[in-house]
């Protein structure tokens, strides 16, 4: 086998697509737990209690944070030698050719985006939830918190654009990884294309439910 | 029957050489009929470039009937132009207005060098098929063509990917320099067929590492080299190949 996952093209783009597929997974997982805060913000509290900063949570975290960091270096591994295989003169004019989604060219500044709100996310629950948890200190009340950042209306909208800037990426990253992994013919293309954009549509339409569900409570005094 | 003329504004990339740093220049031709060709629109900028003693502008061409991969360019934008499914040389003048600038670029990316003005070095996929794009097993003297019984749909895909006339259109259009879609037609036409299989993972493994030496980029399913392929190859092709790579590899 060698390893074929570091010095050859097709190698390098698994390790895209499953570290790619393995994200999506854990984003389907958090959207569904989040939902929990408008429902039942007590069950909500329960699932944060339950994680917390328990062994099995600390081993997620570690892995979720060793997927991020190899997806975003094969990123820009793989970004930076197509920037050379693309040659030192640029074309003067670029059409779009047709049937081309935006996404799929794009997927590097949106993977930014991401990460950016990511350092912001991060901040916002992670520093004041599994962290003090770890360094022994009581950590805050999860639906308390979600409460006070969503009573500002920026926080919602800055939320949106994040969760908008994800459906893009994944309306794109689900296809592209099942397609890279070798799983994509005449009949099954258009079929996980589909999937990808149903799949994309259901996780953040749970995630944009909650600022969306506060904007307006909070509109509504 | 009416020929209508136009006049036309051309702005071209001139390059003298390999190493030379090129530039646009910009021409102006009039009475184009839009019957001819958009090569022989050139022709015709060629003889009146060496009417004026100036030096004609180089462009690769050869059957002028879309099927032997000679002719590139990179049109307003698009690698064989703007219409769709069609080589340059099956590219008419009809498709363009009169008073229209059009911009002519050669095929850019780091696998195809230029080697002056519009013509590129394409050796790469030559390259890439002495790596592995054939088949070598001993397949006897003349027999009957249907002596192996192969299902239609078989044939029907093996014939649509071996309609790659490897022209490089998919490098050109693709952000990545990706050779992908050629490098997954050429194995698709012979891993599909009884003759090719059984040397399938040999040969995937070989084209891929060819291509890859050979500085083409990674491929990020953007699908611009489907949209712009003069035969319409499409990216089903590329999951086979990644199929028949990974599979080669997991077993090795």
């Amino acid at each position: 086998m060698g390893c074929f996952i570091f010095n050859s093209s097709i190698g390098r783009k698994l390790v895209m697509s499953i570290t790619g597929i393995a994200l999506v997974l854990f984003l389907t997982f958090h959207a569904v737990m989040n939902i929990f805060v408008i429902i039942s913000p007590e069950v909500y509290d329960q699932i944060c209690e339950f994680l917390g900063a328990n062994w099995y949570a600390i081993v997620g975290t570690v892995g979720l944070a060793a997927l991020v960091v190899i997806h975003i270096f094969y990123a820009l591994w793989l970004s930076i030698q197509n920037y050379i295989a693309r040659g030192t003169d640029r074309y003067d004019v670029k059409a779009n050719a047709p049937g081309v989604e935006w996404a799929g060219q794009n997927m590097l500044v949106l993977g930014l985006i991401v990460f950016g709100f990511l350092g912001l996310h991060l901040y916002n629950f992670w520093y004041e939830m599994q962290l003090p948890e770890i360094m022994g200190q009581e950590p805050a009340v999860g639906s308390e918190i979600v409460k006070g950042l969503f009573q500002s209306p920026v926080y919602c909208v800055v939320y949106m654009v994040w969760f908008a800037a994800i459906w893009f990426h994944l309306t794109h990253g689900i296809w592209s990884a099942i397609q890279t992994m070798g799983g994509s013919n005449h009949i099954w293309l258009p079929r996980i294309k589909t999937i990808s954009n149903i799949w994309a549509t259901i996780v953040v339409l749970i995630f944009m439910s909650i600022p969306v569900f506060y904007l307006i409570t909070n509109l509504l005094g | 029957m009416e020929n209508k003329l136009i006049n036309i504004t051309l702005k071209v990339w001139r390059q003298r050489g390999p190493k030379t740093k090129g530039a646009f220049e910009t021409y102006k031709l009039d009475g184009v009929s839009v019957d001819s060709s958009f090569l022989e629109m050139l022709d015709m900028l060629n003889e009146k470039l060496i009417s004026e003693r100036k030096e004609p502008v180089v462009f690769d061409h050869d059957c002028r009937e879309g099927i032997c991969g000679m002719c590139s360019l990179y049109i307003n934008g698009h690698p064989h132009g703007p219409d769709e499914d069609i080589t340059t040389c099956q590219l008419h003048m009809r498709k363009f207005k009169d008073g229209e600038t059009i911009t002519i670029e050669p095929w850019r990316s780091h696998g195809f060098p230029i080697i002056r003005d519009l013509m590129v070095n394409r050796t790469a996929f030559d390259k890439i098929m002495q790596a592995g794009g054939y088949v070598s097993v001993n397949t006897g003297g003349f027999a009957e063509a249907n002596a192996i019984p192969i299902p239609k749909r078989i044939a029907d895909e093996a014939m649509d990917s071996a309609s790659c006339i490897g022209c490089g259109a998919c490098v050109a259009a693709c952000k990545n320099g990706s050779a992908m879609l050629f490098v997954s037609a050429k194995v698709s036409q012979l891993a599909l067929l009884p003759q090719g299989k059984k040397e399938g993972a040999r040969r995937a493994k070989a084209m891929v590492a060819k291509m890859d030496e050979l500085g083409f980029g990674n491929c990020t399913n953007t699908g611009a080299c489907e949209a712009e392929c003069p035969k319409n190859i499409s990216i089903t092709n590329i999951a086979r190949l990644n199929r028949e790579f990974l599979s080669a590899k997991f077993k090795d």
